[in-house]
């Protein structure tokens, strides 16, 4: 197993530039997911990571080695594809022992290992079928017999239960996780799915345009984005966003928003009079009479426990959520507070958060 | 679906519509079929039956058509015949029953023997050119890809016969004509660019994702593509085999023009075979029934892949 180091890489197809100065780490044993939506450049980072596409500029280390410009075959890693790539001309015990073959490893030897995989990824009944006839989830697992049967340095997987029902994804998610505590393999795991990210991640890179937004874990990722657009894409639904235009004082407690204060974590940074925006989760929203800010109510959707109500202001369409219990009529006028603690602060130019209270639970959150 | 609400459906023609259709495919192959079966029988007319007007449909069926394809005969009196021992075989009692004698074999087992080996020999090298470009062009980036493409496309855009003169005058320059050698690479070249462009569409079909795969598990480009792509590919191969093969093995016009003592092929040598008094039609309806025969076992063999072959790609997954 081993530590990933990618250091400013960048990667352009032509005039298109598909990565910028990517950089993160993944410690040895660490489960990383580079989230972000489709293009964002997360398939391409990962591909440069394995290989398959070499980067226009920046280095990448295996556990310290640079092997930025090496081949494939070369960096010892397993890779998952979405589309699973099972090779149709193999059974399925041909299709895990494959990567052995090319080892000069014993016939004996690799038939126990194909075995030993087989059996931690619980299809040894399924070794001599053909691999067209298998369900998705079953592909899945042959796709990663495959990656686990060499013991590679790392794993990298682009978006493997992509092409799951969501029932089989459930599953499938616990049962990725468990096989990485118990073989505590470097992983870097490509998807769009924040749910996936969430459920499995030790840390999550987010990604947006070619560009690394954030690296942190899943709950720093959530409760403190560093960017609009983490706190627009982690969520659902997404962070309420109110933009407001003012000046910052450091320590400063509450901005002004309209005609009324909204208390907020002690600013930690001065700032000029600028656009600001104001982010609030849903789940921070509170109905108050003489709440801060007033709206009508425009519909709700009905979630089971919670429900989902969207509220029309003048700051555009708030949602909160709120139990089931309380019932809202459509056009009802309704007050919304905030929870203070909670309150991200970002630069409306720029993208970025603005340093608050907010952010000192960083360290050991 | 029960059968007492079996709704019309616009998917599955009706009863009577696939019942036309199959009796029009029905009559369209014994359409196809008759000129065949005319040669097959004509093969076995005697000379005389064979160009008896109105045509015999019914006839006393004869060997003289083979014999008269695989040996050469000489015409000697009864006297000089009755003073031979016993005939040698069926076909030199056939001969001596119209005083002539077996002078030798025909020159139509060498002609096939080079049809084998100038068709397969092209057929292959067309085929392993093609697939390795195919890949090439499908797989990299390749400066002015288009442009390639449409060149090695253009070579078709003429008949290949509107050329036979430069190549005429080219192969007697560097002496390829009548070799060979010669006729294999001329084939190759006319099929390598039909080999090209339906191998890249079945290439393009295969996902990169498993060479991409096998690279990662430590194979190189060329063991990936030995390993993975090729055997995935087999149908397509199968069909541009015998698209190739097809065309080699059937071409006439380079043939009569390129070869003839040494490399010639069977096509111009059919239609040549004299007996006494002109065309010995029996003989050119026997070694043509031969002539088909390896392009029949060589579609049968690959029946399976030519079907998925011809129809694959037409409709996206």
């Amino acid at each position: 197993m081993a530590q990933i180091r990618v250091e400013a890489l960048d990667k352009s197809f032509g005039a298109f530039h598909a990565v910028r100065a990517a950089g993160f780490t993944v410690e040895d044993g660490q489960f990383l997911c580079l989230l972000g939506p489709s293009g964002c450049g997360k398939t391409t980072t990962l591909r440069m990571i394995a290989g398959l596409e070499l980067p226009t500029a920046g280095t990448i280390r295996l556990d310290g080695e640079d092997v930025t410009m090496n081949r494939a075959s070369a960096r010892d890693i397993a890779f998952v594809f979405q589309l699973f790539a099972l090779y149709p001309h193999m059974n399925v015990r041909r299709n895990i022992g494959f990567p052995l073959k090319c080892e000069g490893i014993g016939a004996a030897e690799c038939d126990r290992r194909v075995v030993e995989a087989a059996r931690i990824l619980r299809i040894s009944h399924l070794l001599d079928r053909s691999v067209s006839g298998l369900a998705g989830g079953d592909r899945q697992r042959v796709a990663l017999g495959r990656a686990i049967v060499r013991k590679p340095k790392c794993f990298l997987m682009d978006e493997p239960l992509g092409a799951l029902d969501t029932e089989m994804r459930e599953a499938m998610i616990h049962e990725l996780r468990a096989l990485h505590d118990r073989l505590g393999a470097t992983t870097v795991y490509v998807t769009h799915d924040q749910l996936e990210a969430m459920a499995m991640a030790d840390m999550i890179a987010v990604m947006n345009d070619g560009v690394v937004e954030q690296v942190a874990t899943p709950r720093e990722i959530y409760d403190r984005p560093a960017s609009l657009f983490v706190a627009d894409f982690i969520g659902s639904p997404p962070m309420n966003f109110l933009s407001f235009r003012s000046g910052l004082q450091s320590g400063a407690q509450a901005i002004r928003l309209g005609e009324r204060d909204i208390a907020i974590p002690a600013a930690r940074e001065a700032l000029a009079e600028s656009d600001l925006v104001l982010g609030v989760r849903p789940e921070h929203v509170r109905f108050a009479d003489r709440g801060v800010v007033r709206g009508e109510v425009y519909g709700s959707e009905y979630l089971g426990t919670t429900q989902i109500v969207t509220v029309t202001t003048r700051y555009g369409a708030l949602k909160a959520r709120s139990p089931s219990s309380i019932s809202f009529r459509i056009g009802d006028n309704v007050g919304l507070d905030f929870r203070p603690d909670t309150l991200s602060i970002f630069d409306k130019t720029t993208g970025r958060a603005i340093r608050t209270a907010l952010h000192e639970g960083a360290a050991h959150g | 679906m029960t059968s007492a609400n079996a709704a019309h459906s616009v998917v599955e023609p009706s009863a009577v519509v696939r019942r036309f259709a199959g009796s029009l495919v029905v009559l369209y192959a014994i359409i196809t079929m008759i000129p065949l079966v005319w040669i097959g029988l004509t093969a076995f007319k005697s000379p005389d039956d064979a160009i008896s007007y109105p045509p015999k449909v019914l006839f006393k069926p004869s060997l003289e058509g083979f014999c008269n394809l695989f040996t050469t005969r000489s015409r000697q009196t009864p006297d000089f015949i009755k003073t031979l021992g016993p005939p040698q075989g069926l076909c030199d009692s056939i001969a001596r029953s119209r005083n002539m004698v077996v002078a030798g074999p025909s020159n139509y087992v060498p002609r096939f023997f080079n049809s084998l080996i100038i068709a397969f020999g092209s057929t292959v090298l067309a085929v392993a050119l093609g697939t390795l470009s195919a890949y090439g062009f499908s797989r990299f980036r390749v400066p002015l890809k288009g442009d390639l493409l449409f060149f090695i496309l253009s070579t078709r855009m003429m008949p290949p016969i509107a050329v036979a003169i430069p190549i005429y005058l080219m192969y007697r320059t560097v002496g390829l004509s009548d070799t060979r050698l010669g006729m294999i690479l001329l084939y190759t070249s006319v099929n390598v660019s039909l080999a090209v462009w339906l191998l890249k569409g079945f290439i393009d079909e295969i996902p990169r994702e498993y060479e991409e795969a096998a690279m990662i598990d430590g194979y190189t480009r060329f063991q990936a593509f030995v390993k993975v792509v090729l055997p995935q590919a087999t149908t397509g191969i199968a069909a541009t085999a015998i698209f190739c093969l097809i065309f080699a093995w059937n071409e006439y016009a380079f043939a009569v023009l390129l070869t003839s003592g040494n490399a010639q092929t069977a096509p111009p040598f059919i239609p040549i075979i004299i007996g006494e008094g002109g065309q010995d039609w029996p003989a050119v309806a026997a070694g043509t029934t031969l002539f088909l025969v390896p392009i029949v076992v060589f579609t049968v063999l690959l029946r399976k892949h030519l079907l998925r072959g011809i129809t694959f790609g037409a409709v996206r997954k």
